[in-house]
């Protein structure tokens, strides 16, 4: 369990970058962290494995202050996935890309082999082993990025803006994916500004803004309400933005599903006959 | 008359096995928003390059077929020539701008031209104005926010005061809020100065609004060019992996299920509301 | 670190920041020759004195003691070498006028880092790739200038996510002995290079489409004009150059210990 106790943060220019933040994140649950650029997401997410500890408050991992452990220590069971993989990769192939972290918290030679092996299967990089990752697409980068974060199956799993520069089948590749990690019981925290994609999934979603949260709640809750988003300059997803629309039939506002909206129309015309 | 027309386009990067694009040919009327999209990897970013000469001057290798751009051969030109007609924003706004304050980078097309101080001084406030960007001009581009930084790519293209105006997915690293904002500077400047406007992107829920010709790409080669509504109700499209806005799905669901809906294709949640206000509202 | 704390620019507006780079250059470069041309503390203590001025004027003392907090470690060292090398060579002796002479020649290694810090405390990168470009530079180098002055901050935060993401990934930077530490750098030197590559090449696509190298005849948006205190502050300089090289070769300068 992840739990931030009224935390506050200051860069070392004295911008105060959270002011007063606390949540609870259970096991297992799938969170979108959402607003607009410089609200407080990024630098609210890195103090889950450590990067950065509080100024005041405490941020507790499973019950341990993180500021009484390394960030290697946290990052053993908390994984985070930078928006850039080019900011991580570094190695001759795909595979010693994969291995390295492993190496790093002490896995057996055997152990690194198994793992890396899974984890290119995951990810479908397979034939990418040998390959030297700086010469894979973008995407394929990403995958790499990813494969090297998952390898050591850690229990919680940061994004930090997943879905940038990707297109539709990605987008929805990664949507998989994470439903994937929910089944083996992952906790999921993304970072992002993609209120289609969040609509999508319609996970639990914090709002921040200013370096404090303006709302938590669920997705469809939040991502309909006009004046919480007008508030973190976010757009309304399409479906929720046609239904803001037809508030003169007496339609409900808070649908974001495509598959509910279809039904809640097909209704309103059977009623009409 | 068109101002860009290419005949079977071909062009392989050196050292690659296979050509980025393949047999494009594609003509854009002066005047028009195309929008260009497609699953990565599918040339459109490639293609981008050929309308000022990048590929094949900057990137080398062999571009076979033939490219007309404002009148000009672009095999036959230096890139420097070619940036007075076609100007190009790119995906990443901090790697565009150069200078110390926003308005010395909106001059720097100019400067290297060669514009006298006063007339370039009058083309870059314009461009600044034009952009909505006046006010900050003398900030460094560190300071300001990414949508910012892309309106100064903008301005700074704009300066040169280019008939087309290509931009490759200026909004990959913006919020939603940012990215309209961006599409409205770039559809003002269609409509009010006449600029050409070749945009390439994946949120066709925020962009197909604004274009009649829509062009899909898919490995090196185009799929389809065209209306929109037509484009985007078809069944391949989806396939392709082109990103099908929401509002335009729900109408073929409803419409599949029965819904007596006008034969218009949807592209906005605007356009498709008021099709169900007609027809709901109907007691 | 703190020696080139006292070198970055702030942006603050007074009137030495607004004076023309090119003349302070050349205020900066007088002092240089006159700091040269003096090995007696009393000239030299008048000519630091001299910035104070300067510095107050322009509201950068904060900066500008801390520069000479970085120059300190040196300025002792020198200090020292200088007693040392007196001591042992003249017998193991300490006289006052050697002292003295040790003093001076510290004074003067001060006076040389300071009115260099003066000067680039006051000029902001914009101004000093704008007297680049105006002076007979080729603009290659005044643009490699301004456009490295520019991505320093981005480069730095860059530098910082790149650890940030290894960290993350179970690299321990402070781990090890001298030859493992180097090591760990290894992940983060070569994500910073890839990316500088990369960005270069965007840098230079962002050129080509904005039409660079059409002609050689470059135009500038600002013009560098030299005002009233350019001048003034270029008389001055003239001013000292000439009482300095007079005082230099007609008047005897007398050392604190005679006077004491």
């Amino acid at each position: 369990m992840i739990e931030a106790q009224d935390i506050r943060y200051a860069y070392p220019n004295k911008v105060e970058a959270l002011k007063g933040v606390s949540i609870k994140i259970e096991d297992g649950e799938f969170l979108a962290i959402m607003g607009q650029n410089g609200a407080g997401k990024s630098t609210l997410v890195k103090h889950f494995n450590g990067l950065l500890k509080p100024s005041q408050g405490k941020v507790l991992i499973d019950g341990v202050e993180t500021t009484k452990s390394s960030v290697a220590a946290l990052a053993r069971n908390v994984g985070f996935v930078f928006q850039n993989p080019d900011h991580q990769l570094f190695s001759e192939t795909v595979e010693e890309e994969i291995a390295f972290a492993l190496k790093n918290f002490g896995f057996k030679p055997e152990v690194i082999e198994d793992r890396v092996t899974w984890a290119l299967n995951l990810l479908s990089l397979t034939q990418y082993r040998k390959t030297s990752p700086f010469l894979l697409s973008g995407g394929e980068r990403k995958r790499v990025a990813l494969a090297s974060v998952l390898a050591w199956d850690p229990s919680t799993l940061i994004l930090d803006e997943p879905t940038i520069g990707q297109d539709h089948e990605q987008k929805e590749k990664l949507r998989q994916f994470i439903l994937q990690m929910q089944t083996q019981k992952k906790t999921v925290v993304t970072v992002t500004h993609d209120v289609e994609f969040v609509a999508e999934c319609n996970p639990r979603v914090i709002l921040m803004k200013e370096g404090k949260i303006v709302a938590d709640g669920e997705g469809k809750e939040i991502l309909t309400n006009p004046a919480l988003l007008e508030l973190s300059s976010i757009v309304l997803p399409q479906i929720a933005q046609v239904f803001t629309k037809l508030e003169s039939l007496g339609f409900p506002k808070d649908v974001i599903d495509i598959y509910e909206a279809k039904q809640i129309i097909l209704k309103a015309k059977e009623r009409q006959r | 008359m068109a101002i860009i027309e290419t005949k079977n386009l071909t062009y392989t990067y050196p050292g690659a096995t296979k050509p980025s694009i393949v047999d494009v040919s594609i003509k854009v009327e002066k005047g028009e928003f195309v929008l260009i999209t497609g699953p990565s990897g599918c040339g459109k970013t490639t293609l981008c390059r050929t309308f000022n000469g990048l590929v094949p001057h900057f990137y080398q290798g062999e571009l076979k077929g033939e490219i007309t751009v404002a009148g000009i051969d672009t095999l036959k030109h230096h890139t420097y020539e070619i940036a007075k007609h076609v100007g190009l924003v790119f995906q990443n706004p901090e790697n565009q701008l150069f200078a110390l304050s926003i308005e010395k980078d909106v001059a720097f097309g100019l400067e290297n031209v060669g514009v006298p101080r006063e007339e370039m001084r009058r083309k870059v406030d314009w461009a600044l104005n034009q952009t909505g960007i006046y006010d900050i001009r003398e900030r460094s581009p560190h300071e300001i926010s990414g949508g910012q930084q892309q309106r100064v790519a903008i301005a700074s293209v704009l300066a040169m005061e280019p008939e087309v105006i290509v931009l490759d997915e200026p909004t990959s690293f913006l919020d939603p809020l940012s990215a309209e904002k961006i599409f409205e500077v770039i559809y003002k400047l269609n409509k009010e100065q006449g600029i050409t406007v070749i945009l390439v992107e994946h949120r066709l829920d925020l962009t197909a609004k604004y274009t009649n010709h829509l062009i899909v790409m898919d490995e090196g080669k185009v799929r389809f060019e065209g209306d929109p509504r037509q484009i985007l109700s078809n069944e391949e499209t989806r396939l392709i992996g082109v990103g099908i806005p929401k509002a335009t799905l729900l109408y073929q669901m409803l419409k599949k299920e029965g819904l007596n809906l006008p034969d218009k294709t949807p592209l906005s949640s605007e356009e498709l509301a008021n099709q169900l206000l007609e027809e709901l509202k109907q007691q | 670190m703190s020696v080139f704390d006292g070198l970055r620019f702030r942006k603050v507006s007074s009137p030495i920041h607004n004076l023309d780079p090119r003349i302070k250059f050349v205020y900066v470069i007088g002092i240089f020759v006159v700091a040269i041309l003096f090995f007696q503390i009393i000239p030299l203590l008048i000519l630091f004195l001299m910035q104070l001025p300067f510095v107050l004027l322009a509201r950068v003392q904060r900066q500008w003691l801390r520069s000479l907090r970085g120059a300190s470690f040196l300025a002792i060292f020198i200090f020292v070498v200088n007693v040392g090398t007196t001591y042992f060579t003249s017998g193991y002796h300490l006289a006052a006028p050697n002292i003295e002479n040790a003093a001076a020649m510290t004074l003067r290694f001060v006076v040389l880092v300071e009115s260099f810090s003066v000067f680039f405390l006051t000029t902001s990168p914009d101004h000093l790739g704008l007297a680049l470009e105006e002076s007979h530079v080729p603009y290659e180098f005044a643009f490699a200038f301004t456009t490295a002055v520019r991505f320093v901050p981005v480069l730095a935060e860059e530098a910082q996510t790149i650890m940030d993401a290894q960290k993350a990934r179970g690299l321990e930077l402070e781990k090890g002995g001298l030859l493992k530490r180097i090591r760990n750098y290894v992940p983060v030197l070569i994500p910073l290079i890839v990316s500088a590559i990369r960005r270069s090449l965007e840098l230079a696509e962002a050129m080509e489409s904005r039409a660079w190298g059409a002609t050689k005849k470059r135009t500038n948006l600002y013009l560098l004009k030299l005002h009233k205190g350019d001048y003034g502050l270029l008389a001055i300089t003239i001013g000292i150059l000439v009482i300095a090289v007079y005082i230099h070769f007609y008047v005897s300068i007398p050392t604190i210990t005679s006077l004491l």
